[in-house]
């Protein structure tokens, strides 16, 4: 079973390439913490606990082998965060990128944002593939030459050298907040973007370093009666004045920065009635949005709770218009991943390029995968045992209860410090990218 | 999951302590079980109150699973008894504010077998010496519960931590929204190295991600046989040799 990616085609998914180290000792600062496609799929960046960012660029197709896809290589790698100590409150800010957001590309070079907890910075990210020689004033190895030696002028030649990439960092957004930041969101202007801590979202100008504007505030006056914070926030995809962000108590909130400099008070709030029959203790926790994110299309949002995946139309907001469960078998589990924490992970989701299809990972380097036509489902597996070249993967299936079937996997064998947090979807090709702790899973479909 | 709808009996408030038992015991495994989690959950904002920057959403999850269960325990009538008992205060008026062990090792810092998640807490301010003192008459009491079974050191359990519960929620966020450089206790406060082992040793347990501490937990709608109760209270029990040493060192 495939999912099919807007031709209507089924085709299955097939192993692509993986990076990163094979050993079991995974370095903590090599756990991945976001991946990202640019606009345009050619470029895939990863950022990791230990602040690094590393850009993958795809290969041109061969053009004897129409059906080979490009791969994805090394395109450039750079330190983009370091530990911090924060001297007044005596903490150690973390380097963990904990967002990529790519800018449209606007000439030669590459913009992306990336952020840690506190900062925000943008990297240009260029090529240079020549160099000049027979400069006048300077010789070969760059010493000047004596002025009186000089007795010809020469034109300066571009020769070609080997490709450089160089990652600068071009503006440093800093000091704007108190709270961890979870989300970063360009917005369709190409001028601003917005980043959203625990309590605030504040809105920047990519020009202007020094100061921010506070769109929302929802930190009480007195912190005792603190009982919701941000989870995740968005810009609309076309309508620059439009932006969402979820709550920790499974709301959405959109607001329109037109009604007011400060938007606490939302134009709409969306929120799925609690079903009475499943309550527990832990109803509350579940329903925590980890992540937020709009259709290509504008019309419709996704947001990702524990358990499950929900698509919201952005006219109704009483209820999803389709709810995916993701790994409803872990319902029955949920003290134990409240005593080991697996239950704070924060999942996140991604459409793909043409809205039909939506992906979302699990627990064991599972991450499944829905189309919204079809409504069919498929989980998968990022491993190393699948992982031959052209392979097509295999659809896994975690056993609820009963008997086991062959090549089933119960609950309670499932690994859950292999979790797939992070994946993306080629903005317009059936390609994508998990990320399961220190590996980068790319896969793409049999069929081009 | 649990089922709210379970028939409970009603618990009157002059109950003493021994017929409360009894009635507890009638249905161990929904209260037992509830405290459990209200204990896990004590423990877990506990040691997020000990790492360096605390993560602000998972602590305000915990804090209001922590509330609910305490609203939960005040319409039974679970709560009130037990807070009638430990101190001489009525504490109704502290309920819609979830009061956490935070800063409140203080007071148990003098308590001798007092269970457990307090004596991490770095800052040893003395103010409250009137909760201490009413801590120090309760803490004898516990000192028998040890030999009894389990069942009745869950139930001082949350005598222990009712009376902590003084503590209002806004010093956990307090804490974590900003270490106020001009607290000088703050800045001078002595750490104790004893927690940085308890810590391990806890952080250990907590992180365990093997299924299975819990099993007793998750099929609440009937009740659940002793072995998988065992496996919450062997826990238990392990944190409470756990804070022995401690306090003992």
């Amino acid at each position: 079973m495939g999912v099919a990616g807007g031709g209507g085609n089924d085709f299955q998914w097939c192993f692509s390439q993986v990076k990163g180290a094979i050993d079991e000792d995974v370095a903590e600062a090599d756990i991945i913490s976001t991946v990202e496609f640019n606009y345009s799929g050619d470029l895939l960046a990863t950022g990791d606990k230990g602040g690094r960012v590393v850009i993958f660029q795809r290969e041109q197709e061969n053009k004897s082998r129409p059906h080979s896809r490009g791969e994805y290589n090394v395109y450039s790698t750079f330190q983009s965060h370091e530990p911090e100590f924060d001297y007044l409150k005596s903490l150690e800010i973390e380097e963990k990128i904990n967002k990529i957001r790519w800018l449209p590309q606007q000439n030669a070079a590459h913009f992306l944002l990336s952020t840690n907890d506190k900062t925000i910075k943008l990297w240009k990210i260029s090529e240079r593939d020549k160099r000049a020689e027979g400069y006048n004033l300077k010789d070969e190895d760059g010493r000047l030459r004596d002025p009186f030696r000089i007795t010809a002028l020469r034109v300066p030649i571009l020769k070609p050298m080997d490709l450089m990439v160089e990652a600068s960092p071009r503006r440093i957004f800093a000091n704007a907040h108190t709270y961890h930041i979870n989300s970063i969101s360009v917005n369709s202007d190409h001028e601003t973007y917005l980043s959203a801590d625990d309590l605030r979202i504040n809105l920047w100008h990519l020009e202007i370093t020094d100061r921010s504007f506070n769109i929302v505030d929802i930190k009480p006056a007195n912190m005792e009666e603190l009982t919701e914070v941000i989870t995740a926030a968005e810009f609309h995809p076309h309508h620059c004045n439009v932006f969402v962000y979820s709550s920790s108590k499974g709301t959405i909130r959109l607001c329109d920065m037109r009604s007011s400099a400060l938007c606490d008070r939302h134009s709409k709030f969306f929120e799925e009635p609690e079903d009475p029959s499943s309550r527990s203790f832990f109803s509350e926790i579940i329903s925590s949005i980890s992540d937020v994110k709009f259709s290509h299309s504008g019309r419709y949002m996704m947001t990702r709770d524990y358990l499950s995946v929900k698509v919201w139309d952005l006219n109704m907001e009483n209820r999803p218009v389709e709810t995916y469960q993701v790994h409803e078998y872990l319902r029955s589990k949920l003290c134990s991943l409240y005593e080991n924490d697996c239950i704070f992970d924060k999942f996140e989701c991604c459409w793909n390029g043409s809205d039909s299809a939506i992906m979302t990972g699990s627990y064991n380097n599972f991450f499944r995968m829905f189309d919204r036509n079809t409504r069919r489902d498929i989980t998968l597996e990022a491993s190393r045992e699948s992982s031959k070249p052209r392979a097509i993967l295999k659809p896994r299936k975690v056993c609820t209860g009963g008997k086991r079937k062959k090549d089933e996997i119960s609950v309670d064998s499932l690994d859950f410090n292999k979790k797939i947090l992070h994946t993306a979807w080629h903005p317009m090709e059936n390609i994508i990218a998990v990320a399961a702790t220190n590996n980068l899973y790319i896969f793409q479909d049999k069929i081009n | 999951m649990f089922v709210r709808g379970l028939k409970r009996k009603c618990f009157d408030g002059e109950e003493d302590i021994e017929g409360t038992l009894a009635g507890i015991k009638a249905i161990p495994s929904y209260n037992l079980q509830r405290q459990s989690l209200l204990d896990m959950s004590l423990v877990k904002l506990q040691l997020c109150h000990m790492l360096v920057e605390p993560n602000l959403c998972r602590s305000v999850l915990i804090a209001n699973t922590v509330r609910q269960i305490q609203e939960e325990m005040t319409q039974d009538g679970t709560w009130q008894m037990i807070n009638t008992q430990s101190t001489g205060q009525t504490s109704l008026d502290r309920l819609v504010s979830t009061d956490i062990l935070c800063r409140s090792s203080r007071e148990q810092a003098e308590g001798k077998q007092v269970p457990g998640y307090s004596s991490f807490n770095k800052d040893f301010e003395d103010d409250q010496t009137q909760d201490s003192s009413e801590t120090m008459s309760t803490s004898s009491s516990v000192q028998t519960p040890r030999n009894l079974q389990s069942n009745v050191w869950e139930m001082e359990n949350p005598q222990e931590s009712r009376g902590n519960f003084q503590k209002s929620l806004d010093q956990i966020f307090e804490t974590l929204e900003n270490k106020n450089p001009n607290s000088v206790e703050d800045l001078f406060s002595e750490v104790d190295n004893s927690y940085y082992d308890l810590d391990t040793m806890l952080t250990g347990m907590m992180s365990n991600t093997k299924m299975g501490h819990c099993d007793g937990l998750e099929t609440f709608s009937s009740p659940t046989t002793a072995t998988s109760n065992s496996n919450c209270k062997s826990d238990l029990n392990e944190l409470d040799h756990i804070v022995e040493i401690l306090v003992e060192s």
